[in-house]
């Protein structure tokens, strides 16, 4: 099972390399991708075979990997089907740069979905290990074969982006290396046998462990990996890769990579906690949560990108991830919950956001307008991720929301209740006005046009095809968010008790409860 | 031993400080080749009872593609980027070595907080690593060639290379062979990125890649 995890897009993506042909590429792509769902639903049904271990006790598949490894896959899926036509689409229109008008060509799509397969196989490898160093190993290796991910469109915006992307995260896992090696001291510093870096044997010699480098260790590791994350301020790589890069692959990079550097931090956080350093590491968890919060709301108000304001939205959701676990109790399921969320909802608003760029050719929130009318569907796709991202009822984010604000409260912890609210206020206001801006419409004329998302062909039927901007909409830039958006929209209504039970196991796993 | 440990980590420092002085690509790039050969040197004389066929093979590989391989592809970057081969920083190299003494003292501090368990070897250990891994962040944010910066991160890697070598010998193969495979595909990845910013730009100053910011 772990081994189809692995090999199923590691294979496929060094297949995409030597196909010279794009239409079997691409259905490889797909193919891959649907491979690895169904080996996530595989690991979700056989309860017994997941946690049979692979390579001595190097990977197993516990509740928390399974809980990260199926967003990945979800999102992957949705990316996947995405990409087909993205690229189709990419082959046939010459390439122009949004902000300058130069034309630039495409970097080869063989290495983009060879990379892109690549991607999956190592995040799905961060997921599985039970070893600090090879998961060290995995989340490095993510860094390194999404570089050339968002350098797909060859021009000097893109490139700047991937410098920046490949050397803020290369020297923050190099510290995280530093703190695996501190780990190592830890082990040793009490004299007696040196434990190896397996999760259970760290978790069962915990007691042994010296105090001031398991600190140190932590700290170098909360840096190293929440540099990945996006923590602030270590997240400076974020905005510009994520708005720079194609919007498929911004999807995944916001939706599944920050989410594997989160799971490095929680497996750390867990032995934090066996070790009897929990409140430790729970301090340092919210107070770069709140900064992240508090950092990201100021750079989204009045944001002139739109997918920028995306990545700073990211950055605060992944200030929230680490907040509600260094609260604990019920916001720790809060936080698990919100995880799954975040991805869902950021996917199909990065999606939808490719479109938007398609359409209008610039990502200036101030000339990309009038959504509504010249987009009908992606347009109601923004309205809804607005209103989902930003915590709106009935959307799942509403629900992880106030689980972690009442996991606050119910820890006693008003203050910092307080700041979370704060931020999350100034989220909303900032973005309701930058998309409200994109969508150009006052509430009635929403209602129309939700009116005519739902029946696609009304407008022309009722006698308004006289709308001269409307854009065409294939089906394969709808449908993916759309499902997305389904899916969140269910996870707001109705968390199913399986997925329940299963979030709250892995909060336990990795030490909160 | 001691001795040779020692003399060890004070030509690490030696180098340290090279790189951080030194106003030539060419002459950066052979101080952290260098670096990599003392690395390489690092476990054999720091525990010179529990030298393994494994060991050395790894001190091989690693020195071998760190001293070896990777200076090769970064000159050829800065040959194929035809860039002129003055280092450029952007702070001076007195100052820098100055603060190059300034992290040195700082290291020695930081280094006294945390008590070595017994087998460390030399105390010299600790504050030698941590400072090779400053002074790689310090030419990371303080040098303008993008070439310099992969020579920072070589330099940093270095420095939490020598911690991991003088301690975790133990580490098992396949962790060590990840890393290694890693820090050589970093640095092949940032050639290429190189490669293509000196074709966009004609020119890899990376002061200059500054068109996205809010």
């Amino acid at each position: 099972m772990i081994w189809a995890l692995l090999l199923i897009p590691a294979v496929a993506g060094l297949l995409c390399l030597v196909l010279r042909p794009n239409a079997p590429r691409r259905a490889l792509l797909v193919l891959a991708a649907l491979g690895h769902s169904a080996a996530v639903a595989w690991a979700w049904a056989d309860a017994d075979g997941r946690r049979s271990a692979a390579i001595g006790a190097w990977m197993a598949i516990d509740e928390a990997s399974l809980v990260f490894l199926s967003i990945t896959s979800l999102l992957f899926l949705a990316a996947a089907v995405y990409a087909v036509g993205y690229l189709a689409r990419e082959n046939r229109e010459p390439q122009h740069n949004p902000e300058d008008g130069l034309p630039f060509e495409n970097y080869s799509e063989t290495v983009f979905t060879g990379c892109l397969l690549a991607f999956l196989a190592t995040m799905s490898l961060v997921a599985v290990s039970r070893h600090l160093g090879l998961i060290w190993v995995a989340v490095e290796a993510t860094t390194l074969v999404s570089a050339p991910l968002i350098y797909f469109h060859r021009h000097h915006r893109s490139l700047e982006a991937t410098w920046k992307y490949l050397v803020i995260c290369s020297v923050g896992i190099a510290l995280a290396l530093l703190g695996n090696f501190f780990l190592v001291v830890a082990t040793r510093a009490g004299g007696g046998e040196p434990i190896p870096l397996l999760l259970q044997d760290l978790t069962a010699g915990a007691a042994r462990l010296d105090h001031a480098w398991l600190k140190a260790a932590f700290l170098l590791l909360l840096v190293g990996y929440g540099t990945k994350m996006g923590l602030a301020p270590m997240h400076t790589w974020l905005p510009d890769a994520h708005s720079e890069a194609p919007s498929l692959v911004s999807a995944l990079l916001s939706g599944a990579l920050l989410n594997c550097a989160f799971l490095a931090i929680l497996r750390v956080h867990g032995l934090m906690v066996s070790a009897g350093l929990g409140d430790f590491s729970r301090e340092l968890l919210v107070l770069f949560g709140l900064l992240s919060m508090a950092l990201a709301s100021v750079f989204i108000l009045n944001q002139a990108d739109f997918k920028r304001m995306l990545a700073y939205s990211s950055v605060e959701h992944m200030g929230i991830l680490a907040l509600g676990i260094g609260i604990g109790g019920l916001a720790g399921y809060g936080s698990m919950l919100h995880a799954v969320n975040h991805s869902l909802t950021k996917g199909m608003l990065f999606l939808a956001a490719g479109n938007i760029l398609a359409a209008c050719r610039t990502k200036s929130t101030l000339a990309a307008r009038d959504l509504l009318r010249r987009l009908p569907v992606s347009g109601l796709l923004w309205l809804v991720g607005f209103l989902a991202i930003t915590g709106s009822p009935p959307f799942g984010p509403f629900l992880s929301e106030l689980t972690i604000l009442k996991g606050m409260l119910d820890a006693g912890n008003v203050a910092v209740a307080v700041g979370y609210l704060l931020a999350l206020a100034v989220v909303f206001v900032g973005m309701a006005s930058v998309v409200l801006q994109m969508l150009y419409a006052p509430v009635e004329a929403v209602e129309l046009a939700g009116d005519a998302a739902s029946h696609e062909a009304a407008p022309r039927v009722k006698g308004r095809a006289a709308e001269p901007q409307r854009e065409p909409e294939p089906l394969w830039s709808i449908v993916p968010p759309l499902a997305l958006a389904a899916a969140v929209l269910v996870l707001g209504l109705w968390v199913p008790a399986p997925l329940a039970e299963m979030l709250q196991r892995a909060a336990a796993v990795v030490g909160v409860n | 031993m001691l001795f040779w440990l020692d003399l060890v980590l004070v030509l690490l420092v030696l180098t340290n400080l090279r790189l951080l002085g030194s106003s030539r690509l060419a002459s950066c790039i052979r101080t952290v080749a260098a670096q990599a050969v003392l690395l390489g040197v690092l476990p054999l004389v720091a525990h010179p009872h529990d030298v393994s066929l494994r060991v050395v093979a790894l001190c091989l590989a690693g020195a071998a593609m760190k001293a070896g391989v990777l200076p090769w592809l970064l000159r050829r970057a800065v040959v194929s980027a035809n860039v002129r081969s003055e280092v450029e920083p952007l702070v001076g190299f007195t100052t820098s070595l100055l603060l190059g003494i300034v992290l040195l003292g700082v290291a020695i501090h930081v280094a006294g907080q945390l008590p070595l368990p017994d087998d460390a070897g030399s105390p010299l250990l600790m504050p030698v690593a941590l400072f090779t891994t400053v002074v790689g962040l310090f030419v990371i944010v303080s040098r303008v060639k993008a070439v310099m910066q992969a020579l920072g991160y070589l330099a940093m890697e270095n420095g939490v290379y020598a911690f991991g070598l003088a301690f975790a010998v133990h580490e098992p193969l396949l962790v060590e062979m990840g890393i290694l495979l890693d820090v050589f595909v970093a640095v092949l990845v940032m050639g290429i990125t190189i490669h293509h910013i000196s074709r966009e730009f004609e020119h890899i100053d990376t002061d200059r890649l500054s068109s996205l910011k809010d």
